[in-house]
């Protein structure tokens, strides 16, 4: 696989303005922002308690006491979303990071190397593409039981061969440039290359990259809770509301719209995030506007 | 050409095999006894011993390996636990239902997002490619088993066009049967065809940059021909590789998606085999949804090579 | 009456002006050049005639082909044009043919489009401007694929493409810019020859005044988007009456002073190459057959002393940037044996290599590719002094970094300046001062100014002749263009095929070449004087 890439010659002042610009990037920023100051807030505040069970209230439409309804428990749908959001971010975040930690090194490292070591490390790539994130989530739980570390686990494996090839098409397109050479006419090694000129010139690709994997992460994470392959009651999480919602579709709609809702604008807002920042830091897709 | 698909052929099998081994590891560091899961709690040890034997399970893990693995290739799975028929006739039954479920996701999904892509690109920037994008990037972020959901609410509940669950069966007829079958594969296709419909789009956009489109149109040849002729075809090649990798999404999907609407497929089949612990059955599904995305994999590979002549060259 | 008129032809891309009142005829059967240096809108005014233009660009003034008011004429219009009454033909033969259709399907095309031929009638059509082109059945059948085409041949089909259907006129866009000296004057003559059979105007639009000079009967010179001279080929270039005119022939035979030329033999010789060579493993033909290996360098041997200036020439591919990259050690030899100053450097470790990497530096073609952009300045050009045993201090470091970019003609304010901050011309000389900063014995330059517009080109020359002289540093050029080689060499070496064909002073090779490759060499490459001389003749 090759990659062409334009590198970009810009200063942090002219990428700022360029930011200020675009509409996507300011949308998917001020929703992203949104939803981390909502878990947050969770921590300290909740419209009501989420561990408290009201059976009174149970399953009652949305109202000004409870804006989007309550479920079969009596738990208000709002603050179950709160807390809710803490687990979705946690679950996607620590598993960019698993991808991005373990995924990019071994890229970088496949690309200098080249040879032997490269085809390797490609063909564990291709080992790991086979197993989909639920089918690893799966197995997982078959040995260990359900729970929300799995889910992180899970999901964190299958993005490493996502970051690993990301980072290795990257560093392959840029191996072969003149200023590469002009370092290693300059006695500089393969390391010293990799952390000093190709890591740099990659930092974007990788950004645009983990804003992807972030919404991936919690479509995957909402996918897997829904199953109980993930977050384990009492815990809220928005895969395991929408569970709970399906058997009451006919009398309480809200148990499985607003937890829904909640999903599609955390996703949609990484993703405007991810287009904003590969607008905004490729000059090639801003040519194309 | 030959010499490619050989080399893929080959890496196929190998990563076939190591994913095999990768299971099989799985399921041996598993707590239990499957013996003694099967006799029951009450089954006294002599008896466990006995089963332990007949199964082979006191062999070496070499050879258990070797004769799981051989079994694989014969179709011959072993005897799921709690149905205590061979997994293969439970696979058999099942497979009925979620492969055609995946195949018409698949179709529906490539049908909407091919044009739409070629529309979105041909009218860069303006109003329909605005639109048609704005709408892919909120089909993007929709869970499908939450619009399976709205969906289900929509036609079945409201509407009641359609059942909300379960299936027929192909006894039924096929009609009734694909009736069963429209919700969750239109629940599948559609957040798909939002990501493969904004592939097209932009590898569409790239390939009319490239200069061998300014070749065909200073031939004289319009540009609605340049991109039905030149375009799609380069265009084809990142396509392929987003479809390659959907498959893999598409089979997860369709696990899942087979528990919202309550469909008999591998899905309900792997989920009840977690809760009752029949692992045979769980690890017999979870390789055989693995080789079929390595065969997926593999068919885009080769399609490839029907596109890109350069491949047919390269070894 | 003309074939193409473009009067007060003024052009605007958003809010940037292009183009500002160009006036521009072509005759029928007759053979203008447009020459201009990169930025000056050439490129621009061909794609109005074809309308093509890119999307924000704007038009305005009055072009006219055989009385057809382009500029107001429909889409459908232009369509029943292009390909058919203007043909046109591009820079990059590399990226100008669609690598999923074959060449046949490529060249038919356009025939059936406008001719409403059959598939057979196109096909048969499409075989004999191939063979026109030199592309005969036997060796090029319609089935085959452009990647499997060698540059050269694959701007032979573009070229069929564009004369399929005999068109009136033909632009072609530095057809030859991204081919070696051969190839250039093969395809030169193709051209030439094609013209003259079916009657075509052509607009040779190039930035190389020597090749415009042999093909033109008339020129017209751009410069900013404005046309600074016209007029017929012989009496512009003689007379040179417009000082930019002037500018553009002086710098394109500059040879810059060196008043010191080097004595040969007066010391012991700072490199020694000793047969050395590099196989690549090749494309494997059968499964069962094991890979016959690519031998890009070939019992290659040379040598070069302290001072001293050495060119290699030779057509591309022919194995010279491989050699180069051997004797950098950036790559390691199959065979034979490097001395630096005595000492065997290949095959030793990275770390070793540390004294001879000091003395021994490079500067590459590209000024765009050559630099991180995302470090600035003092830290590009201060890499190489990792190499010194004892690293400067950070004011010492910043100290040499100005004290090499004083040399290279920058100020020490262009060191916290990122490199897209300068001009192509400027970048080179960065580069120059990244290979210098260690005060080496020998540079190896790649190419070093064919990326540049030949003002800036002479410049550089100089700067490379005048650190020659002021700090003694050797160079060894790497290029196919002679007239670097005849300005700043002062031996040269001939490649081909991977093995030096022929070795000697400059003025000798160059005079009278020996070896066939050298005479084929010399004999492609344009020359300005013997060009002008020429058309002095043909035009009184």
């Amino acid at each position: 696989m090759t990659m062409r890439i334009d590198l970009p010659e810009e200063t942090i002042a002219g990428v700022l303005a360029k930011a200020f610009g675009n509409r996507s990037f300011l949308i998917g920023l001020a929703i992203t922002l949104l939803i981390v100051a909502v878990a947050l807030i969770s921590f300290f505040w909740t419209p009501y308690d989420v561990t408290r069970l009201v059976i009174a209230d149970k399953t009652q439409a949305p109202s000004w006491a409870h804006w989007f309804g309550t479920d079969h428990f009596g738990r208000d749908i709002l603050s179950m979303i709160m807390v809710g959001a803490r687990n979705s971010i946690a679950v996607a975040l620590v598993a960019v990071g698993i991808g991005m930690g373990i995924g990019v090194p071994l890229g970088a490292f496949a690309a200098a190397r080249g040879g032997i070591v490269d085809e390797a490390l490609m063909r564990v790539n291709d080992l790991v593409f086979a197993f989909p994130a639920l089918l690893s989530a799966i197995m997982i739980t078959a040995i260990f039981g359900p729970g929300a570390v799995n889910a992180i686990i899970a999901i964190g494996i299958f993005n490493i061969p996502v970051f690993a090839r990301v980072a290795r098409a990257g560093a392959l397109a840029i191996w072969p440039r003149e200023f590469i050479l002009a370092a290693r006419a300059a006695g500089k090694g393969m390391t010293r290359i990799t952390v000093e000129h190709i890591l740099p010139n990659i930092a974007t690709l990788l950004l645009v990259q983990g804003t992807i994997q972030f919404a991936l992460g919690i479509l995957a994470e909402a996918g897997l809770s829904y199953v109980g392959l993930g977050a384990q009651p009492p815990m809220p999480s928005w895969g395991r509301m929408l569970f709970d919602a399906q058997t009451r579709m006919v009398i309480a709609p809200w148990m499985a719209i607003f937890p829904g809702m909640a999903i599609v604008i955390t996703v949609l807002g990484l993703n405007l995030l991810g287009d904003g920042l590969a607008d905004i830091l490729d000059p090639k897709s801003r040519r194309r506007r | 050409m030959t010499a490619f698909l050989v080399k893929r052929l080959i890496i196929a099998a190998l990563t076939l095999v190591l994913a095999s081994m990768v299971v099989f590891a799985v399921m041996e560091v598993l707590p239990g006894d499957a013996a003694r899961l099967m006799l029951g709690l009450n089954a006294s040890a002599d008896q466990v011993e006995v089963l332990r034997n007949q199964m082979g399970l006191n062999a070496p893990l070499v050879l258990r390996y070797l004769h799981w693995a051989g079994g694989l290739l014969s179709l011959d799975f072993g005897r799921s636990y709690t149905y205590s028929v061979p997994v293969i006739d439970l696979v058999r039954e099942r497979v009925v239902v979620s492969l055609p479920l995946a195949l018409i996701a698949l179709a529906l999904s490539t049908v909407i997002a091919i044009p739409v892509g070629v529309f979105s690109a041909s009218r860069q920037g303006r109003t329909g490619d605005t639109l048609a994008m704005g709408a892919a990037q909120l089909g993007v972020a929709v869970p499908n088993f939450w619009f399976a959901l709205m969906l289900i609410y929509l036609f079945a509940v409201w509407l009641r066009l359609v059942p909300a669950g379960g299936f027929p069966g192909w006894g039924a007829g096929i009609w009734t049967a694909l009736k069963s079958l429209i919700l969750p594969a239109v629940a599948l296709a559609l957040p798909q065809a939002a990501i493969l419909g904004r592939v097209a789009r932009s590898a569409l956009i790239e390939v009319l940059n490239e200069d061998y489109i300014r070749t065909a149109r200073a031939k004289g040849l319009p540009y609605r021909a340049v991109l039905w002729r030149h375009a799609l075809r380069n265009a084809m090649i990142p396509v392929l590789t987003i479809l390659g990798l959907q498959f893999a999404f598409l089979l997860a999907g369709t696990i899942i998606i087979e528990n919202v609407f309550y469909l008999p497929g591998l899905g309900r089949l792997i989920f009840q085999a977690i809760t009752q612990r029949d692992l045979i059955v769980v690890e017999s599904i979870v390789m055989l949804l693995v080789a079929a995305v390595i065969l997926i994999n593999l068919l885009v590979d080769f399609s490839y090579a029907i596109v890109d002549p350069r491949l047919r060259a390269r070894q | 009456m003309s074939l193409l008129e473009i009067e007060n032809l003024s052009l605007t891309i958003g809010a940037t002006p292009i183009l500002k009142g160009v006036e521009l005829t072509v005759s029928p059967r007759e053979v203008v050049g447009l020459v201009g240096e990169s930025g000056s809108g050439k490129s621009m005014t061909a794609l109005t005639i074809m309308q093509l233009l890119p999307h924000l660009a704007r038009a305005e003034g009055r072009v006219a082909f055989d009385g057809i008011d382009i500029l107001g004429a429909t889409e459908d219009q232009m369509c029943a044009l292009r390909g058919d009454d203007i043909g046109m033909v591009f820079q990059e033969p590399m990226t100008a043919l669609n690598p999923v259709k074959t060449i046949g399907e490529q060249v038919a095309e356009g025939i059936r489009w406008h001719t409403k031929a059959g598939r057979a009638e196109a096909e048969d059509r499409a075989r004999k401007i191939l063979d026109r082109v030199g592309l005969p059945e036997a060796k090029f059948p319609l089935s085959r694929y452009p990647h499997q085409l060698s540059g050269g041949q694959r701007q032979r089909v573009v070229i069929a493409i564009a004369c399929a259907l005999k068109p009136k006129l033909l632009i072609a866009d530095e057809p030859t810019t991204a081919l070696d000296v051969v190839l250039q004057a093969q395809i030169l003559d193709l051209l030439r020859d094609l013209v003259r059979e079916n009657r075509m105007g052509l607009l040779l639009i190039s930035h190389d005044l020597a090749v415009v000079t042999e093909m033109a009967d008339r020129l017209t010179i751009l410069r900013h988007g404005e046309v600074t001279e016209a007029g017929d080929t012989a009496r512009t270039l003689s007379e040179q009456q417009h000082p930019y005119t002037r500018e553009l022939a002086l710098a394109s035979m500059h040879v810059p002073a060196r008043p010191k030329p080097h004595l040969a033999g007066s010391a012991k010789p700072l490199l020694e190459v000793e047969g050395i060579g590099r196989d690549y493993p090749g494309r494997r033909k059968s499964l069962f057959r094991p890979a016959q290996p690519i031998r890009a360098v070939d019992d290659v041997s040379l040598t070069i002393e302290p001072a001293q200036s050495v060119a290699l020439v030779g057509r591309s591919g022919c194995g010279k940037s491989t050699l180069a990259r051997m004797i950098l050690a950036l790559d390691k030899p199959t065979a034979g044996t490097i001395r630096y100053r005595g000492e065997a450097i290949s095959g030793k470790a990275e770390a070793e290599l540390k004294p001879a990497r000091r003395d021994m530096q490079v500067v590459f073609q590209d000024p765009y590719g050559s630099f991180d952009p995302r470090q600035k300045v003092e830290k590009l050009v201060a890499e190489p002094l990792h190499l010194l045993e004892k690293q400067p201090a950070a004011a010492e470091r910043r100290e040499m970094v100005a004290h090499a970019l004083h040399e290279v003609g920058l100020g020490p304010r262009d060191m916290d300046k990122y490199p897209h901050e300068f001009s192509g011309g400027q970048r080179q000389r960065l580069s120059i001062a990244r290979a210098i900063i260690t005060r080496p014995k020998l540079v190896v330059a790649d190419e070093p100014v064919s990326a540049l517009d030949v003002s800036i080109r002479a410049q550089i020359l100089d700067l490379f002749a005048e650190l020659n002289q002021k700090l003694g540093i050797a160079y060894l050029f790497i290029t196919h263009d002679l007239t670097v080689a005849r300005a700043m060499a002062d031996e040269v070496l001939v490649m081909h095929e991977g093995k030096i064909v022929e070795r000697g002073k400059t003025p000798d090779v160059l005079d009278h070449p020996r070896s066939e490759a050298a005479r084929a060499l010399v004999a492609a490459a344009p020359d300005l004087h013997r060009a002008i001389a020429r058309k002095m003749q043909e035009q009184g």
